[in-house]
């Protein structure tokens, strides 16, 4: 118990003291939070109802997708983890602390976010706090597990930043943050529901703002928590201490289990 | 003699088709230090990280404290330290946070008083990446040592460091094998092998070409102990003279130089000419082969004695 409140301790400082990792928990998301509140109501006023999960959704993105997966990549390349196995620190604490932390540090943001914003910009408020509260913890167990398993899976940062950016654009476009998921052509509609960031939106909408949901909302949630599980099993699976090291546990394309839920409610839902 | 604490058995250790170390075996006792020695690519790195349970071996048997390092690591952990080459720290982490990270995962209070001691007091809060290479190592050094470990395995331990940490260092060294730590020194500075080893192992392909104490392995040679004579009337300086087993001699100021494959009979000839002539001797230096002579010798025949 001593270890992991160390370990957590010294991880939740790194996401403030490094400052990349300050940049992608607090500055981009509370930068890019304030931006869109000053331009959006101007283009489309609809935006304040849903601002608030859409920032949420966004600060979730970049903390974790950007944020998570470098530094285990750089971690893993400078021997840190090789240290790690000598002296006992087990791969479940290597990966999942780094995810607990950033959740914590999103936990902060968001209620930066959530607070200010109908002060600042007149943003709609959640209806049901229990269910923003859940879905915000759903999405980011999610996400961070997906950050995670991309940090796991990329044999470098270039890659580790592909794989992310492959998630993250596709999320900013056809996610539900800037433009609702019903206004999206059919095919986009469909494809987009494969991400994280479009289930997220959807319990947000139907669950906690008290909107209408494109799809079941309830289905979004279990949803995201087993992708999270997933990925987090799937990264344990297959991490690997060392880069020197040439045998590995598994395939890395193992990880595309994580899309599992958001297929089988794509097909079923 | 006291039984040893590392066992390696026709260890063998490969990468594909590269064989890294072929079928090596040696012992290591209790509160030795046991240097090992070799050129890039001998196969230190994979006994190593064998011995320390990063790596499977391919064949034979390694023990380590009576541990399989391969098949216990849960146990290995508490009975080992390790300072490895690259520090493996992350940049942020700081001495003080480095220290109660690694004792909580050892279950042992931390020892703040080895950061003090390894002149890191002034730096317990500074981020690791501020710290200067030669602090990192003994960060790294402090945190190998903290837990207590039966045996201590250091990979190039005084690289970076300047001459009162590198002296530090040794002392350090010098305390935990009075204590009855076991060290494994991995290293390329040949003076700091032959000081500090009490037996040293020179790999070379894969093998182990020469085993023994510094003093056993420098004796063991062809090189040419070297003798440096100066005397009040300079009587040995003469091209003409021949001294038994002398097979070289030149002259430098005012020193005569022989160089001998058998040190008695040339010092016992010199000193003998000189009573003879008369003259006076001022001074009389002996300079055995060093440890680096005998590495080089061994690593450029590729061991062929």
């Amino acid at each position: 118990m001593n270890a992991f409140v160390n370990h957590f301790s010294f991880e939740f400082r790194t996401g403030i003291r490094n400052k990349q990792l300050q940049l992608l928990n607090y500055l981009f998301p509370l930068g890019f939070y304030l931006m869109m509140g000053f331009i959006m109501p101007e283009i489309n006023t609809l935006f304040l109802e849903s601002m608030i999960p859409a920032m949420v959704v966004f600060a979730t993105l970049a903390a974790t997708l950007l944020g998570l997966p470098d530094p285990l990549v750089n971690a893993r390349e400078a021997g840190i983890f090789r240290n790690y196995k000598i002296n006992g620190i087990p791969s479940s604490s290597i990966l999942t602390i780094p995810a607990l932390t950033t959740i914590l540090h999103l936990v902060i943001v968001t209620v930066i976010i959530t607070a200010t914003a109908p002060l600042l910009f007149d943003a709609r408020l959640p209806v049901n706090w229990p269910n923003y509260g859940l879905t915000f913890m759903a999405m980011a167990f999610a996400c961070a597990g997906l950050g995670v398993l991309i940090g796991v899976i990329s044999p470098s940062s270039r890659t580790a930043v592909l794989w992310s950016q492959l998630i993250f654009v596709p999320s900013m476009l056809l996610g539900g943050l800037m433009l609702p998921h019903s206004m999206l052509p059919d095919v986009a509609g469909k494809v987009s529901q494969l991400l994280p960031a479009t289930q997220a939106m959807n319990a947000f909408n139907g669950l906690a703002m008290g909107k209408v949901a494109d799809f079941d909302p309830v289905g979004s949630v279990i949803a995201l928590f087993v992708s999270g599980v997933l990925a987090f099993v799937v990264a344990i699976y297959l991490f690997n201490w060392d880069s020197r090291n040439t045998t590995r546990h598994g395939h890395p394309l193992l990880a595309l289990l994580v899309l599992l839920p958001y297929v089988i409610g794509l097909l079923f839902g | 003699m006291t039984a040893p604490v590392i066992e390696v058995r026709d260890f063998r250790k490969t990468y594909g088709d590269l064989v890294a170390v072929d079928g090596i075996s040696l012992d290591v006792r209790q509160g030795e230090i046991f240097g090992l020695l070799g050129p890039n690519g001998a196969g230190k790195t994979s006994t190593l990280e064998s011995l320390e349970g990063l790596r499977s071996p391919d064949g034979g048997a390694l023990r380590v404290a009576g541990i399989d390092p391969a098949r216990e690591p849960r146990k290995l952990r508490n009975v080992i330290g390790v300072q490895l080459q690259s520090a493996g720290l992350p940049e942020s982490i700081t001495p003080d946070e480095a220290m109660k990270l690694f004792c909580a995962y050892h279950d042992v209070a931390p020892r703040f008083d080895l950061l003090e001691r390894l002149g890191l007091n002034e730096k317990r809060n500074a981020q690791f990446f501020e710290l200067s290479s030669g602090l990192q190592r003994r960060l790294a050094l402090a945190l190998a040592v903290a837990h207590n470990p039966q045996v201590l395995f250091l990979d190039e331990p005084t690289a970076g460091l300047d001459v009162a940490s590198r002296v530090e260092l040794h002392n350090l060294m010098r305390e935990l094998q009075a204590n009855g730590t076991t060290i494994i020194l991995a290293t390329h500075d040949m003076a700091e092998a032959e000081e500090m080893s009490d037996r040293v192992a020179i790999l070379l392909g894969g093998k182990i070409v020469t085993i023994g104490t510094p003093m056993e392995i420098t004796a063991t040679g062809a090189g040419l102990t070297k003798v440096s004579v100066h005397t009040q009337g300079g009587s040995l300086i003469n091209p003409e003279l021949h001294f038994p087993a002398v097979s070289q001699q030149s002259v430098k100021d005012d020193y005569a130089i022989f160089f001998s494959t058998d040190i008695g009979p040339t010092v016992s000839a010199i000193i003998a000419h000189i009573e003879v002539q008369e003259d006076t001797l001022i001074d009389l230096r002996v300079e055995r082969p060093s440890l680096e002579d005998r590495f080089l010798e061994v690593t450029t025949t590729g061991g062929a004695q």
